[in-house]
């Protein structure tokens, strides 16, 4: 029985899912509606519902972050193209009232699916940029995706014109804001990603090579790993989850801001596939482990909020979490602590 | 006995992964110039002698294009506004330097800024005491950072994104709103003008911040070139576990960078607060991207153990002459400039790998 | 005389598993010492325990007759024991003076701040590598120089902090035969001053050229100290290996290659510039080229040209016939060709996946993203390729890392028959490798080329070469100098070299 728990405790995910359950008690604890799901206005109601919808923009890019980082490379301009993709969204679709036939209809400037298409598309050529720059130039990730991260929000702006674009059309606000099946919508798209995500790195050699990249690229090209269609390619993922990420996010808000859109959720994503176990040194990831650090994450801010306490303390309580979990992960950190709990050290005879 | 020197190691690289020539360094010399003045020089220079070329003309082609932009006071506001972004750039320089990053100074800044006004303001504090107080602040959170990164083994990156969050936090824990400084010992200070430049038609004068930066910024080269702690900071750059091996007093080291740039953060802060005059939570957002690309611009390799600190000052000039020249321009909006960094930071790297690739590894 | 330094009763333990036993060594001043033993058998431990690097769990260690614990390399320097890495282990984005002084620096006075006083620094540098016969611009990046000079202002390092005791770790795998004399030169130099040398290596000749005692470990235990003279290479290679062993067992290539076979890579004036100049090259199915030249002659640049690594400036590729133009290892990999290199550390193990991802890691790469080999195909793949190798591991589900050197060498050479390639290089494929092991490789070598595959043999061990081959191609100072039957004698080979040189 021992052994059974010891064996659990040594799996990857066993940490991140203690973390969550951990937090959901304390929400639990504080909050007695908490747990609580109920059906009202024709769909599922609850705070977990809202958890789920409001982490899946997080979820989105903390997917394709995690397949950045696992080929040893990093993506800081994520929120820089979540706010360009929510831009050109937004001013694609705008929205006019429109009187057709004596009823005030909302029309767009151009048709919804081609803004949405227009925004991922033109998200996932960010990422292309990205990758380009790391495989084809050879600049450190970190640096490359600084260049977009800074000029990005300038793209940003251009496209909205230094202004908030509000956006006044039905059917968009039904990505973040609607249900199906009594289920917010955005899960579902999370879901869909998720689920092709996994079948590709599973079914196919994807995964594999991912890995072989992140460990020691040059081995994978000696080994006829097409190294740097891999590398462009995760990157170019990366950035077409954070164009879905912003149209998510837009249509929550009903609004894009070049300015603020997508602030600071690059942080968020890498906590989130840190805190899920993939290291930042790249090779063996996790997607699980990615989603569950964002739930953590997004779980964390809701404690925070439904505590009481200022949001304010939000950054600290991250800040806290986040030292928490690199220290727990970190086998100094561990060694450190075994060495104090068994006096004296084992193992090192003085002679 | 002979010497036994290749200047291009050819053969099977059966050795040490850098027996090749080294990317900024090299046996062969690069000229620059054209026609009968040309110059040689040494090729670990050329980042830098490129940074200064790429200021120069900008500075040139703004007196050519804009009237008014060629006067000295234009070139020393350089310095006054850039003051804290010098000072923060030149403690990044170090951290960079010893193949490390620290993500937490923009936040140490509002922290301090925040600290001071609320005690100054607040609790009546004389700043005399809350100055060296925010120092030392800042100097023990760079410590403290420097401390997890060493003794762990934990990620720069992760480590100082965290101690981001966490000076910021703090800052709206104190919060939320800005504090003014009414304080006239700041006031004085935030106003005093110490005159530069004298001529018939004006009076080109410079800030106390300014000193202060310029101040940390020779103090770095001194530490960089003459100190051993200096030294150390180069060779843990270029080999921790070749510094380790040799000896080198790489722990201290690595912490003593972190405490460093903990340190400028916290000055900055102090000659933040001298030019805004209030406390908030949001000042300085973003600031360590800056300092970052200062840093990069200037010719230091984020790998580390390669770089010059004063390429950094000319990377701080390089962000505020752009700034200068759009304000100058007056019809292009505020963002471009975020469009016009983006774009050098992408030449100088580009040029920074063609370059490293040109020296190239022989296989 | 006594010994100036003393190693009784050294044990060392890594999590409860035992990898030193009961070790002693001595080391008397004024002698050249050799350590030997295969793989694994402990002498990189013992020299990190020496170092100061690792911590020793039981044993006693005196320096000069007092007894010493050293718990960081500082502290072993500080005591006297200076040590020269195989991988160098200076900082190549320094100078080389101060590569010699780093951490050490002579100071100026108060009146300029105590700050480093560089033309001392230069200076002594400068006198430092002229006691040990170097003459270069210490001013200049370490990176510029080559590995030899980089050993040199290591050793220069180490008489700049009057060691007593000076290390040597595998000094020699990066050297050519010109730059292994000097480097012996410099040794006797300093054994005639007086200084303790502890030398490893695994090349024999070397090992009788200058060595006065040798000291043997095997599977962590010590086995002997005698006087080279004392010790003829079969008893040493006996006492390494702890059983009879034939010396250079292993027949010649039965028959001569069979020249009907159809030519299978023809490389017509391929060359890259800096790299190697414009080289003429014919594969036989069913051949064992063998590529011979010495250090820096451009055999694995030619073998990374061969293999799409790099981009020729000049010539054409063909196979069977056709001409190709490979820009990546995965084009010649489609045509049947394999490359096992040189540096398996950074070009060939994964050292995080585990042993059967790495054998199947080629094989599925040429297959393709989509044709996924299940998690069973790949175990059946991989324990194939242990038992035929004989690799030694707890189970394929290892991870690649925590394989032994020669272990991680049979895999890596599993990985590439895997493909079944039609052509195969081998670069340098017995480095490191124990005896046994090497011989193991060799007869494969010469299964597989009657099998019908070509293979191209790269060795600095010019008797394996020779012993292997049906036909040696030799390389020198990065071009092709001439072609040998097989069967030749080394002697023969070196004489080809040699006239080249002085031609040139």
């Amino acid at each position: 029985m021992l052994d059974r728990f010891t064996n659990a405790m040594k799996h990857r995910l066993a940490w991140p899912v203690i973390t969550l359950v951990l937090l959901l008690a304390v929400n639990a604890a504080f909050n007695a509606d908490f747990l609580h799901i109920e059906w009202r206005g024709g769909h599922l109601y609850g705070s977990l519902i809202d958890i789920l919808n409001r982490a899946a923009p997080l979820m989105l890019v903390s997917l394709g972050m995690t397949l950045v980082i696992a080929t040893r490379g990093i993506d800081i301009s994520v929120g820089a193209v979540v706010a360009i993709a929510a831009a050109l969204a937004a001013w694609m679709i705008g929205g006019a009232l429109v009187v057709v036939d004596g009823v005030a209809t909302h029309v767009t400037r151009f048709p919804m699916p081609l803004a949405l298409i227009a925004a991922v598309a033109v998200a996932a050529l960010c990422g292309l940029w990205n990758g380009m720059l790391v495989a084809r130039v050879g600049m450190q990730p970190i640096i490359a995706t600084l260049i977009l991260m800074v000029a990005g929000r300038g793209i940003a702006q251009l496209i909205t014109n230094g202004q908030i674009i509000t956006i006044y059309y039905g059917p968009y606000f039904f990505l973040g804001s609607g249900y199906l099946l009594g289920l917010p919508f955005s899960l579902f798209i999370v879901a869909a990603v998720f689920i092709a995500l996994y079948l590709a790195i599973t079914r196919s050699a994807l995964g594999l090579f991912i890995q072989s990249v992140g460990i020691n690229p040059e081995a994978s090209r000696v080994a006829g790993i097409q190294a740097r269609a891999i590398i462009v390619g995760v990157y170019a993922f990366c950035g077409a989850c954070a164009g879905v990420a912003g149209l998510l996010i837009s249509s929550n808000v009903k609004s894009a801001d070049g300015n603020n859109a997508g602030q600071l959720i690059e942080l968020d994503a890498i906590l989130a596939v840190t805190l899920g176990g993939t290291l930042l040194t790249g090779g063996r990831f996790s997607l699980v482990g990615s989603m569950i650090g964002a739930l953590i994450i997004q779980t964390l801010t809701y404690a925070i909020y439904s505590l009481g306490v200022p949001p304010e303390i939000n950054l600290v309580v991250k800040a806290v979490v986040v030292f928490a979990v690199m220290l727990m992960q970190s086998a100094e950190f561990r060694d450190s602590i075994r060495a104090l709990v068994h006096k004296p050290a084992r193992g090192e005879v003085r002679a | 006995m002979s010497a036994i020197v290749d200047a291009e190691h050819g053969g099977s690289s059966a050795g040490p992964p850098q027996a090749g020539p080294h990317p900024l360094g090299g046996s062969t010399n690069v000229f620059v110039g054209r026609g009968a003045v040309t110059f040689r020089v040494n090729p670990k220079y050329v980042p830098l002698v490129a940074t200064i070329s790429l200021f120069l003309l900008m500075a040139t082609l703004g007196s050519v294009f804009y009237t008014g932009f060629f006067a000295p006071q234009v070139f020393l506001n350089l310095f006054i506004d850039n003051a804290f972004l010098i000072i923060t750039a030149v403690g990044m320089t170090f951290v960079i330097l010893a193949g490390g990053i620290d993500l937490s100074v923009g936040s140490v800044i509002a922290l301090t800024t925040m600290v001071s006004a609320s005690l100054v303001q607040r609790h009546g504090w004389s700043p005399f005491a809350v100055i060296p107080l925010v120092l030392l602040m800042g100097t023990s959170f760079g410590a403290f950072m420097g401390f997890l990164i060493e003794r762990f083994r934990l990620q720069p990156f992760i480590v100082t994104l965290a101690g981001m969050f966490m000076a910021r936090g703090l800052c709206y824990l104190i919060s939320i709103d800005s504090i003014d400084i009414t304080n006239p010992v700041y006031s004085v200070i935030s106003q005093a003008r110490i005159p530069v430049w004298s001529s018939a038609e004006e009076t080109a004068s410079i800030s106390v911040g300014a000193l202060i930066a310029i101040a940390v910024l020779l103090a770095a080269i001194f530490i960089a070139h003459c100190t051993a702690f200096g030294r150390a900071v180069y060779a843990v750059g270029g080999s921790e576990h070749s510094a380790m091996l040799m000896g080198l007093p790489v722990r201290r080291t690595v912490i003593g960078v972190y405490t460093l740039s903990g340190f400028c953060s916290a000055l900055a802060g102090v000659v933040f607060t001298f030019y805004m005059l209030s406390g908030y939570g949001l000042h300085a957002v973003g600031l360590e991207l800056d300092a970052i690309a200062a840093v990069v611009i200037g010719g230091t390799l984020l790998t580390g153990g390669v770089g010059y600190v004063f390429g950094t000052l000319f990377g701080v000039l390089m962000l505020g002459i752009i700034q200068t020249l759009i304000s100058f321009d007056g019809t292009l909006s505020s963002w471009w400039t975020r469009i016009v960094v983006g774009a050098l930071l992408f030449v100088f790297c580009l040029l920074q790998r063609v370059f490293a690739a040109r020296r190239g590894k022989p296989s | 005389m006594a010994p100036i330094l003393e190693l009784t009763g050294i044990d060392k333990q890594f999590a409860g598993v035992s990898v030193l036993r009961d070790v002693q060594l001595r080391l008397y001043p004024g002698e050249i010492h050799a350590l030997m033993g295969q793989n694994g058998a402990g002498k990189s431990t013992l020299i990190k325990v020496l170092t100061g690097v690792l911590e020793s769990s039981g044993g006693d260690m005196h320096l000069a007759g007092e007894p010493i614990r050293p718990g960081s390399p500082l502290e072993a320097q500080k005591l006297g024991i200076s040590t020269v890495y195989q991988e160098v282990n200076l900082c190549p984005n320094l100078s080389v003076a101060e590569n010699v002084f780093a951490g050490r620096y002579p100071r100026c006075g108060a009146l300029q701040g105590f700050r480093i006083d560089w033309a001392a620094v230069n200076q002594r540098a400068r006198e430092l590598l002229a006691r040990i016969g170097l003459d270069i611009d210490v001013a200049q990046l370490l990176s510029n120089c080559s590995v030899a000079v980089q050993q040199m202002v290591a050793i220069a390092r180490a008489l700049g902090v009057e060691s007593k005791v000076l290390i040597l770790d595998e000094p020699t795998s990066s050297l050519d035969d010109d730059e292994v004399q000097k480097l012996f030169t410099v040794l006797r130099r300093l054994r005639s001053e007086g200084m303790a040398i502890l030398f490893i290596t695994h090349f024999l000749n070397q090992v009788y050229a200058v060595s006065d005692r040798i000291t043997v470990l095997r599977n962590g235990q010590w086995v002997g100290e005698w006087p080279a003279s004392e010790l003829g290479p079969q008893a040493l290679i006996s006492a390494m290996l702890g059983r009879e062993f034939a010396a250079t067992a292993g027949a010649a290539p039965s028959t001569a290659a069979d020249t009907t076979a159809p030519t299978l890579l023809q490389a017509m004036a391929l060359g890259q510039a800096g790299h190697l100049q414009p080289t003429d090259l014919t594969v036989r199915s069913g051949e064992v080229l063998g590529l011979a030249g010495l250090l820096g002659a451009g055999r694995t640049e030619l073998a990374r040209l061969l293999f799409g690594l790099e981009s020729p400036d000049c010539g054409t590729l063909d196979i069977d016939g056709k001409n190709v133009r490979l820009s990546n290892p995965a084009d010649a990999i489609a045509l049947g060709l394999a490359l096992c290199p040189e540096e398996r550390k950074t070009d060939g193990i994964v050292a995080d996946l585990s042993v059967r991802e790495n054998i199947a890691l080629a094989l599925q790469a040429r297959q393709g993203v989509r044709r996924f080999m299940s998690i069973a195909e790949q175990t059946a793949l991989a324990e194939k390729f242990v038992a035929a190798l004989g690799i030694k591991c707890a189970s394929v589900e290892m991870p690649m890392g925590l394989l032994s050197g020669g272990n991680q060498q049979k895999a890596m050479i599993a990985r590439w028959l895997a493909t079944d390639p039609r052509l195969l290089i081998l670069d340098e494929p017995t480095r490191g490798i124990d005896v046994a092991a090497k011989q193991e490789i060799m007869d494969e070598i010469l299964r597989l080329a009657q099998a019908g595959m070509a293979v191209l043999f790269i060795s600095s061990e010019m008797s394996e070469v020779v012993r292997v081959s049906h036909r040696i191609a030799v390389l020198r100072d990065r071009r092709k100098v001439g072609e040998l039957p097989g069967g030749s004698s080394e002697a023969a080979v070196y004489e080809l070299i040699a006239a080249e040189h002085e031609h040139a």
